[in-house]
């Protein structure tokens, strides 16, 4: 009887280890782990062009990730895509005239949202809109342009969206 | 003319094998219902085949991961991207050495000691001792081995991914100095549940399926010798290997 129960105990043990490995997979190593359920406000965003984006890609201020993104559609009537942001509850004091960006991190890093902070005394509330914005980066766009030559007054390829600044940045954060 | 018909003799008698583990399969499923009366014998083997199985399966996901990580940290470095070593260790693990390397252990530590148990109980008769007692040897002897390891396989499957995962940040974090952040928000950015953890489980399972169903097989149906259980085990052991591999790509290909 005493065997019987031996086995029995490590049985269960064996069975609780093994579903204990699955939940740590699972949670730990998986998007579920980036999956906050926090409370969080909502941010929109018009690009002319994603890129790579993909829904719950961080969003990052300063390269530290403050929110992710929850949404990206069509605008058939604007013919852009609005990207939606959730963005922490903790942090709301972002002034209202903040510039967002699409990043890539690293070279075969995924892209995600970076805010540049602007210099506004007023804060964005839920809903609000960012108007300052520039595209993804196009790399096969970019080598493009390069090949075929110096195109005169047009600088680079984000310089034909009302980014504010024309040239991209140099690698991001 | 002999020889081309001994030839023609040992194809037959392989198609023959093929058919009869079909049958043997069948007959197992025919025997889950009556096994469920056996709990009791079903958790006795998943402590067997599986429990007691923790420790190959432990070191041997430890060194895995370390190995993977050392290899991929070469490799990744070629390219300059040594941030994905996190993702990329955890998707070919999960994805794909998790689950193999798992069978391929199980069928040698535990495969070989069903084959090797069953054979013997041929061997000395028990199994027609107990259809003399009518206890089905089916329901109570193969069903439970099988349900066992369905049952393990994945389990030891997440035991072995998880090890290997920490093999992995050991050598790559600790010792080869990449960031931890990278290391995990790169992993976490790129693996998904459904496609790579849970596919992996899947695999798993029909992995402990075949190995048991083969173990079973060649332990049941061993000519009653010592040698035929030599044999017997022999062929649980090269047959569920091959079988393992060949439908880790079928059904790669369907899960892709």
């Amino acid at each position: 009887m005493t065997q019987r129960r031996h086995f029995q105990i490590g049985t269960g043990l064996f069975i609780l280890l093994g579903f204990a490995a699955l939940g740590y997979l699972a949670t730990q190593t998986t998007s579920l782990a980036n999956f906050d359920q926090g409370p969080s406000y909502a941010l929109k965003a018009r690009f002319t062009n994603v890129g790579q984006l993909k829904l719950r890609a961080p969003v990052k201020v300063a390269g530290v990730r403050i929110g992710t993104v929850s949404g990206i559609q069509f605008e058939p009537d604007r013919l852009d895509a609005l990207v939606t942001l959730s963005i922490d509850k903790r942090y709301q004091q972002l002034p209202d005239d903040s510039a967002a960006a699409i990043f890539t991190s690293g070279l075969l890093g995924d892209q995600y949202v970076g805010l540049q902070p602007g210099g506004s005394p007023d804060y964005f509330k839920d809903g609000d809109e960012v108007v300052l914005v520039q595209n993804a980066i196009q790399l096969e766009e970019l080598i493009g342009k390069y090949l075929v030559g110096g195109n005169g007054p047009e600088k680079g390829a984000a310089g034909k969206n009302d980014s504010p600044e024309a040239v991209p940045p140099a690698s991001g954060k | 003319m002999s020889a081309a018909s001994r030839r023609l003799g040992y194809v037959a008698d392989a198609l023959a094998q093929v058919g009869d583990g079909g049958l043997f399969f069948l007959a197992i499923l025919r025997a889950l219902p009556a096994s469920l009366r056996y709990l009791g014998e079903t958790v006795r083997q998943i402590w067997f085949v599986g429990a007691m199985s923790l420790t190959i399966i432990v070191t041997c996901g430890l060194f895995v991961g370390m190995v993977l990580g050392l290899q991929l940290y070469h490799t990744l470095s070629i390219f300059g991207g040594t941030g994905a070593l996190g993702t990329v260790v955890a998707l070919s693990l999960y994805r794909e050495l998790g689950p193999v390397v798992t069978a391929l252990l199980f069928a040698g530590r535990a495969g070989t000691s069903i084959t090797a148990e069953i054979g013997l109980m041929r061997a000395t008769d028990q199994l027609a001792a107990m259809e003399m007692m009518a206890v089905d040897p089916m329901a109570y002897v193969v069903s439970p081995r099988f349900l066992a390891g369905i049952v393990a396989m994945p389990l030891l499957a997440c035991v072995f991914n998880a090890l290997g995962i920490a093999g992995a940040h050991v050598v790559g974090v600790t010792w080869l100095g990449l960031d931890n952040g990278t290391f995990w928000s790169n992993m976490t950015a790129n693996v998904e549940l459904w496609d790579d953890v849970l596919n992996g489980v899947w695999k798993s399972a029909a992995f402990g399926a075949v190995v048991t169903l083969i173990a079973t097989f060649q332990g049941y149906t061993t000519p009653p010798t010592s040698e035929g259980v030599a044999y017997a085990t022999t062929r649980t052991v090269v047959a569920s290997s091959i079988l393992t591999l060949a439908l880790d790509f079928i059904l790669t290909a369907f899960l892709m």
